[in-house]
């Protein structure tokens, strides 16, 4: 059972995440506003999770199914490193940067705001 | 055929790789099942999944064999959905909750190996194309 929540997650989060990418027709832009978009996603979900508003089920459909596969580090690698190959170095640490700073921030602000406990 | 139809095909061929893949990174994580502080299993299922995105999209021996709704299943599905940045971010900020140090290691070698594992990707793609 847990499986199938995580393989529904996945099919749902992966659609999205693609979805917006075409959507967006710019791939650099698209994963950027998936994965800082799933990180908020994420945190709402593990404070809902840890004060047991989810439970296990939910938990494993919306957090490790859906965010999980709707953001992706493996694009975000390949994006930076595209960068890097064409000698754009700035906007490759101005991508690695800006999406780990603002998707970092975000997680502690709700966190911290909603009260989770460390 | 329509090129509606062959959207729709490329979405569910997407759909379907992410299951695929979010059940492979759910599984690595059952494998660790928090034995380590370090998120072991989140960094290497990142890792494979560089490499393996850098290689595949690269290649043109498999561009050529390949069709594209196949291809775009395992790329933007399977890839995409095996890696993951969100649960690497709220893991980095839990982490660094206790183990500020730790939290900045963990980023450090997630983005610099991730670096260089798609670069070695690439690399090997690139290299079988010169063997054709």
């Amino acid at each position: 059972m847990n499986f199938i929540l995580v393989a529904i997650g996945g099919f749902v989060g992966s659609i999205l995440r693609f979805y917006i990418s075409i959507k967006l027709n710019k791939r650099l832009i698209g994963t950027w506003i998936a994965n800082i978009s799933g990180s908020v996603l994420m945190a709402f979900s593990i404070f809902f999770y840890s004060i047991h508003v989810l439970n296990e089920s939910h938990w494993l459909f919306l957090g490790v199914g859906l965010c999980g596969s709707y953001t992706t580090f493996s694009t975000f690698g390949n994006e930076a490193l595209q960068l890097i190959l064409n000698n754009n170095m700035k906007a490759a640490i101005r991508y690695i940067i800006s999406t780990l700073f603002i998707s970092i921030l975000v997680i502690i602000s709700i966190l911290v705001l909603l009260g989770y406990k460390f | 055929m329509s090129a509606r139809l062959i959207n729709w095909k490329v979405y569910l061929a997407v759909g379907i790789g992410g299951m695929i893949g979010a059940v492979g990174r759910y599984s690595i994580s059952l494998l660790f099942d928090n034995r380590f502080l370090f998120p072991v299993e989140t960094l290497i299922a990142n890792f494979i999944g560089c490499f393996l995105l850098s290689f595949i999209l690269n290649s043109v021996w498999i561009k050529k064999r390949i069709p594209q709704e196949i291809s775009t299943g395992l790329t933007a599905g399977v890839i995409g959905a095996f890696t993951t940045f969100s649960t690497f971010a709220v893991e980095t900020v839990t982490l660094s909750y206790h183990h500020l140090f730790l939290s900045f290691c963990y980023v450090f070698i997630s983005i610099i190996g991730g670096l260089i594992l798609c670069y070695l990707g690439y690399r090997l793609a690139n290299k079988r194309q010169e063997n054709i």
